[in-house]
C-alpha cells in the first residue's frame, strides 16, 4: 500500500495453551491500516478478532509475528515503553468498562492520572472532552447514573484524553440499542474526521462496518479471509464468509413458481435510476422481487436485488439482456444458486 | 444480682474490648491488607503474576488460618511475651488477635479485589497503567464498598477471638464471663456479656454496611 500506514501487522499468530489443549486464536495476520482511515474488523464470534485488536496494543502478546505501530515494533519495546506506547492508543469496550466509583470528570481524568498531567490540566482537559462527546452537563454523575450510549460516550472522551493517534473500538456499540448504536457511530465518524484520529472498529455486525468503515478485513477462523474497500467488499464479496455476512438471509426457501433468477446488484451511481421498473417497461415483462436490500453508504447507493425472472424463456433472456445494458452487476442462474 | 462494683468492672470491660479489637483490627488491616493485594496482583491471571511469592504468600496464610484462635494464642506466648512483655491483659491479646486475623483479612481483602469485573482492569491496560496503578488506582477504589463490608465481617471474627482469649487471661468482656459466667457459675453477669458483644457486633456490622452502602457510587 502505498498510503502512509500507522498500524503494519506481519505473519501474526496466537495461540492460548489452555486446559483444553492449545487453541489457535489467529493465524498468519498480515495487515495494513492507513493513517486517518476507518478501518472495520469483521467476524463472528469466536473467529478471533477481539484477540487480534488486542494484539495492536499488546493487551495480548503475539505468540509470532510483528506488530507495528506508528514506526514502533512493539515486541521490541521494553515495559515502559510499551505503557507509553499505549498512551498513544485509546480504547473502548463493549461493556465501557468505566471506573464505577468515579464521576464522569473524573473517569476522563484517570488516563492524564496515569500519565502523570498535572490535575489542572487533566480536569481543563476532561471538560474540554465532554464537551465533544456532547456530556458537559453530566461531568459530575457516576457511571451508574448515565445511560449505555452516554457511558460509551464518556468512555470515548476517556479513550480521547492523552491524544492518541489511534482508537481501538471492541464490539463498542454492540451492547447498545440501535438507536443509539447510529448515534455512537456518528460521533466516531465526526471524530475521525475532526481529529483525524485512526480509527480500528472490532465487530460482528455488518450494518456497524456499512455506517462508518472504509475498509474492513472480513476475519474467518483465525485468518484473514478478505481485506478490501467497504463498498468492493459489500458489491463483490469473494470470500464464503463475507457472503455469509453479507447476505445472512441470502437461504430462501424454493417459494418461487419459476426457475428463472437473477441477482443485480448496485454499483454505487446506478440504483439511483429506476432499472427495474425501467426493465418492465422496456421488456414489457413482469418480474417478482424476491429480496431487495439497498444502502446509503458514504454518500452513494449500494446494494442487491433478488428478481424472479418470467417463467417464460424468452422474456426472461429479453430483461437479462436488458439489464446487462444498464450499469449494474448482474448474475444469473435457477432458483437452487439463489436458495 | 449484680453489684454496683461488678458494674464497674463490665464497664471496665467493655472499654477493654474495644480497645482490643479496634487496635488488632487495625494492625491486621495493616498487614493483611498488602498482603491481600499482593495474593491478587501476583496470582497467575493478576496484573504481576509471580506464582511463586504467590504460592508462598498463600501456604503461610492457609497454615495460620488453619490454626485455631485458642491453640494459636497459646503458641504465640513467646512471642507476644517479647513484643509486650507479658501475656496477660488486653495488650498482651493484641499480639495473637493480629496474628491471627491479618491473614483471615488478606482472604477477605482478596475476595472483595477480586470482585473488580476484568474489563475495568484492561481498560486501565491499555491506557498504559502499570500495575502498581491498576492496583492503587483502579483495584483499591473500585473494590472500597465491598472492602469495608468486609472489615465489618473481619471486626466481628475479631471481637469473637477476643472474647475467647477471656480463657487465657485476655482481659475484656471474655474474662468477665469466664470468672463470673464460667467458674462462679453466676448467670446475670454471663447475660450481660452476651448481650452486651451481641450489641457491639451489631454497631459494628450496621456501621460498616451504612458506611459501604453510602460510599459506593453504584448506589447514586
Amino acid at each position: 500500500m502505498e498510503q502512509d500506514v500507522i498500524v503494519s501487522i506481519r505473519g501474526l499468530n496466537k495461540t492460548f495453551h489452555g486446559r483444553a489443549g492449545t487453541v489457535t486464536a489467529l493465524d498468519g495476520i498480515d495487515l495494513d491500516i492507513a493513517r486517518g482511515e476507518i478501518f472495520g474488523i469483521i467476524g463472528l464470534s469466536g473467529a478471533g478478532k477481539s484477540t487480534l485488536v488486542r494484539c495492536i496494543n499488546f493487551l495480548e502478546k503475539p505468540t509470532q509475528g510483528t506488530v507495528t505501530v506508528d514506526g514502533q515494533e512493539l515486541g521490541a519495546l521494553g515495559k515502559k515503553a510499551l505503557l507509553e506506547a499505549r498512551r498513544g492508543m485509546g480504547m473502548i469496550f463493549q461493556q465501557f468498562n468505566l471506573l464505577q466509583q468515579r464521576t464522569a470528570l473524573e473517569n476522563i481524568c484517570f488516563p492524564l492520572e496515569i500519565a502523570g498531567t498535572h490535575k489542572a490540566d487533566a480536569v481543563r482537559r476532561a471538560r474540554e472532552l465532554l464537551k465533544v462527546v456532547g456530556l458537559s452537563d453530566r461531568a459530575d454523575n457516576y457511571p451508574s447514573q448515565l445511560s449505555g450510549g452516554q457511558q460509551q460516550r464518556v468512555a470515548i472522551a476517556r479513550a480521547l484524553a492523552t491524544k492518541p493517534k489511534i482508537l481501538l473500538c471492541d464490539e463498542a456499540t454492540s451492547a447498545l440499542d440501535p438507536t443509539t448504536t447510529r448515534a455512537i457511530l456518528a460521533l466516531l465518524k465526526e471524530i475521525n474526521r475532526a481529529l483525524g484520529i485512526t480509527i480500528i472498529v472490532i465487530t460482528h455486525e455488518m450494518a456497524v462496518i456499512e455506517e462508518i468503515c472504509q475498509r474492513v478485513a472480513i476475519i474467518d477462523a483465525s485468518r484473514i479471509a478478505e481485506v478490501g474497500a467497504v463498498e468492493q467488499v459489500f458489491t463483490r464479496p469473494q470470500s464464503a464468509m463475507a457472503k455469509q455476512l453479507i447476505y445472512p438471509d441470502g437461504k430462501r426457501d424454493g417459494l418461487a413458481i419459476g426457475r428463472h433468477y437473477c441477482r443485480i446488484v448496485f454499483d454505487g451511481n446506478s440504483s439511483f435510476e429506476p432499472v427495474v421498473s425501467n426493465m418492465v417497461l422496456e421488456c414489457k415483462a413482469p418480474v417478482n422481487i424476491m429480496f431487495a436490500n439497498t444502502k446509503d453508504i458514504d454518500g452513494k447507493a449500494y446494494g442487491q436485488m433478488l428478481l424472479q425472472l418470467p417463467e417464460d424463456e424468452r422474456a426472461a433472456r429479453r430483461a437479462l439482456a436488458y439489464l446487462q445494458t444498464q450499469n449494474v452487476h448482474v448474475e444469473e442462474g435457477d432458483a437452487d444458486d439463489f436458495t | 444480682m449484680i453489684s454496683p462494683e461488678l458494674w464497674g468492672l463490665i464497664g471496665r470491660g467493655i472499654l477493654e474490648t474495644l480497645y482490643m479489637v479496634i487496635v488488632s483490627t487495625l494492625a491486621s488491616y495493616l498487614i493483611g491488607l498488602p498482603l491481600g493485594l499482593l495474593l491478587v496482583a501476583t496470582a497467575k491471571d493478576g496484573v504481576r503474576p509471580m506464582p511463586a511469592l504467590n504460592a508462598v504468600v498463600g501456604v503461610i496464610v492457609n497454615i495460620l488460618r488453619s490454626i485455631p484462635f485458642l491453640i494459636l494464642a497459646v503458641l504465640f506466648m513467646p512471642v507476644t511475651r517479647a513484643i509486650v512483655g507479658t501475656t496477660i491483659g488486653s495488650t498482651a491479646t493484641i499480639v495473637p488477635l493480629t496474628i491471627a486475623a491479618a491473614p483471615y483479612v488478606a482472604r477477605m481483602v482478596e475476595s472483595s479485589i477480586k470482585e473488580v469485573g476484568f474489563g475495568v482492569i484492561e481498560a486501565a491496560q491499555s491506557m498504559g497503567a502499570s500495575p502498581w496503578q491498576i492496583v492503587t488506582k483502579v483495584l483499591v477504589p473500585e473494590a472500597k464498598p465491598s472492602l469495608l463490608v468486609g472489615a465489618a465481617i473481619s471486626i466481628v471474627t475479631i471481637l469473637g477471638y477476643s472474647a475467647m482469649a477471656g480463657f487465657i487471661g485476655g482481659g475484656g468482656l471474655g474474662t468477665i464471663a469466664q470468672n463470673y459466667g464460667y467458674n462462679r457459675n453466676q448467670t446475670p453477669p454471663m447475660i450481660v456479656t452476651v448481650v452486651l458483644l451481641v450489641v457491639i457486633v451489631q454497631i459494628f456490622q450496621t456501621i460498616g454496611l451504612r458506611l459501604s452502602h453510602k460510599l459506593d457510587k453504584r448506589n447514586k
